[in-house]
């Protein structure tokens, strides 16, 4: 029954989608605190930047951000970040096109962490001295993020889920896989099963972990 | 003649520690702080007491900024308050603050609350900050409690961390907003002995409180405010038995005797 899987790297590809999942992730989670600290922080200007990055980057759709990578950026202004091959620009590009997309929901979902910080831990915090970088590092960020683990975890599942974009600049993650062995084999339904069982392996236990980490981690008032 | 220059004597000896000149404060439209004067010598214990919404809490969060003012000038020791900022930040290292909701950082246990600012504002090492934390644990009654984290204590008990938290940075006045108003009645007590004693030792304080007990034997003075300003300062003995003015009159009238 599974015959028509022979010649083909299902493994590889799942592993290009890890990879792709698990830089994303870590790319994003950067840039999306910085965000998050930009659009709590006192300076205008940072606030203002915060503000119009997410709401502009979240109402456009993923695929004409990885696109861009593509095509703006490296075949229009030749930014290939450092790679020579075409296989690993387009995988650095579609990295680079799903941190900066997944950022503004990284960023939104520390936010509603940051809210659930009483403003007294800040005013206690501000009052024995602390600077503002201090303040959001030492004591608001820590219990943000032990709140924001939920909504993290679900940006975390988008993500993973969302890496089959970059298969519409070539790179050669599972969803790429598939559309080659819709074509190459006459197993439509059990492909498409076979691809979407492979998610849920990736996801059921992402969501699983991380809310029992958040329950963990969870401060007590 | 003789009296007078050992009053001016005293004055110059026990300098201005806090001063507060014609400091207004709006809330929108309703304007909490009017044209408040007041100053704090060195080592001295003011009570501020008076209704609800006078604006007394205002007033105590404006000495380290946590709120800001529309006009007037606040200056700690010689220094007006400086805008946000690094400067702003050393200043407050110097001003202890107590809040009602005690606003222990709830992700540290009590030992890092009290070691926390020692050691990223005084750049004290860690091992002098936990022995220095401990020992004010101990004079605070709560060295049992250093390894707990804040939701484990009591309320008495996490107000009096807090005030260990303040000491750590050995600040030149201690502001006390309504620390015992969210306390239960029993645990009201072990946090005012511990206020008691600081002021023995000579602590510059600054207390808004419904405590009149605490008034009366601590204070220096009292400042009694009603709607926006302050209406009277006397020391606690003729404030409580001998009010001047109506509105501390009909105040202590409510509160007391019952």
């Amino acid at each position: 029954m599974f015959d028509f899987l022979e010649g083909y790297d299902l493994l590889g590809a799942f592993w290009t989608t890890v990879q792709l999942t698990v830089l994303s992730a870590v790319g994003s989670l950067i840039w999306g605190t910085l965000l998050a600290a930009m659009r709590v922080g006192p300076v205008p200007l940072m606030r203002g930047f915060g503000t119009a990055y997410v709401n502009i980057v979240r109402n456009i759709p993923l695929t004409v951000i990885i696109l861009f990578t593509s095509l703006g950026l490296s075949q229009t202004l030749g930014v290939n970040l450092g790679a020579d091959e075409v296989d690993s620009i387009n995988f650095r590009l579609a990295v680079l096109g799903l941190i900066l997309y997944t950022s503004a929901f990284v960023c939104e979902a520390l936010r509603s962490g940051i809210n659930t910080v009483p403003v007294g831990q800040a005013e206690a915090a501000r009052a024995i001295g602390l600077s503002f970088s201090q303040v959001l590092g030492l004591v608001v960020l820590p219990q943000a993020f032990r709140s924001s683990v939920a909504p993290l975890a679900n940006v975390l599942i988008a993500l993973t889920k969302n890496t089959t974009v970059a298969a519409a600049i070539g790179v050669a993650e599972a969803a790429l896989l598939m559309k080659e062995m819709i074509e190459n084999e006459a197993a439509l339904l059990l492909i498409a099963a076979i691809f979407a069982f492979g998610f849920v392996c990736l996801t059921l236990p992402t969501g699983l972990i991380l809310g029992w980490v958040g329950k963990k981690v969870a401060v007590k008032r | 003649m003789t009296e007078v220059s050992v009053a001016k004597n005293d004055v110059a000896a026990t300098d201005e520690l806090v001063v507060l000149k014609s400091v207004n404060k709006h809330f929108g439209a309703l304007h909490v702080l009017q044209d408040i004067d007041l100053t704090i010598a060195r080592g001295e214990v003011v009570v501020v007491i008076g209704p609800s919404g006078s604006g007394k809490s205002t007033l105590c969060r404006t000495i380290n900024r946590l709120e800001t003012i529309d006009s007037g000038t606040i200056s700690i020791d010689g220094k007006p308050l400086p805008q946000e900022g690094k400067a702003l930040a050393r200043l407050r290292a110097d001003v202890g603050m107590v809040f009602q909701s005690f606003n222990l950082f709830a992700h540290k246990t009590v030992l890092e609350n009290v070691t926390l600012g020692q050691i990223k504002v005084r750049k004290a090492d860690r091992k002098q900050a936990e022995e220095k934390a401990r020992a004010l644990l101990d004079r605070v009654g709560v060295a049992a409690q250093a390894d707990k984290y804040p939701a484990q204590l009591s309320g008495g008990q996490q107000q009096r961390v807090a005030i260990a938290r303040a000491l750590a940075m050995d600040p030149k006045v201690m502001l006390f907003d309504e620390p015992t108003s969210a306390l239960d009645p029993e645990m009201i007590n072990e946090v005012l002995e511990v206020m008691q004693q600081l002021a023995r030792d000579g602590m510059t304080m600054i207390v808004v409180t419904h405590e009149m007990g605490f008034a009366r034997s601590a204070a220096n003075r009292v400042v009694f405010m009603a709607d926006g300003r302050i209406v009277e300062e006397a020391a606690p003995d003729q404030f409580f038995s001998n009010p001047r003015s109506d509105r501390a009159k009909d105040f202590l009238s409510k509160i007391l005797h019952h």
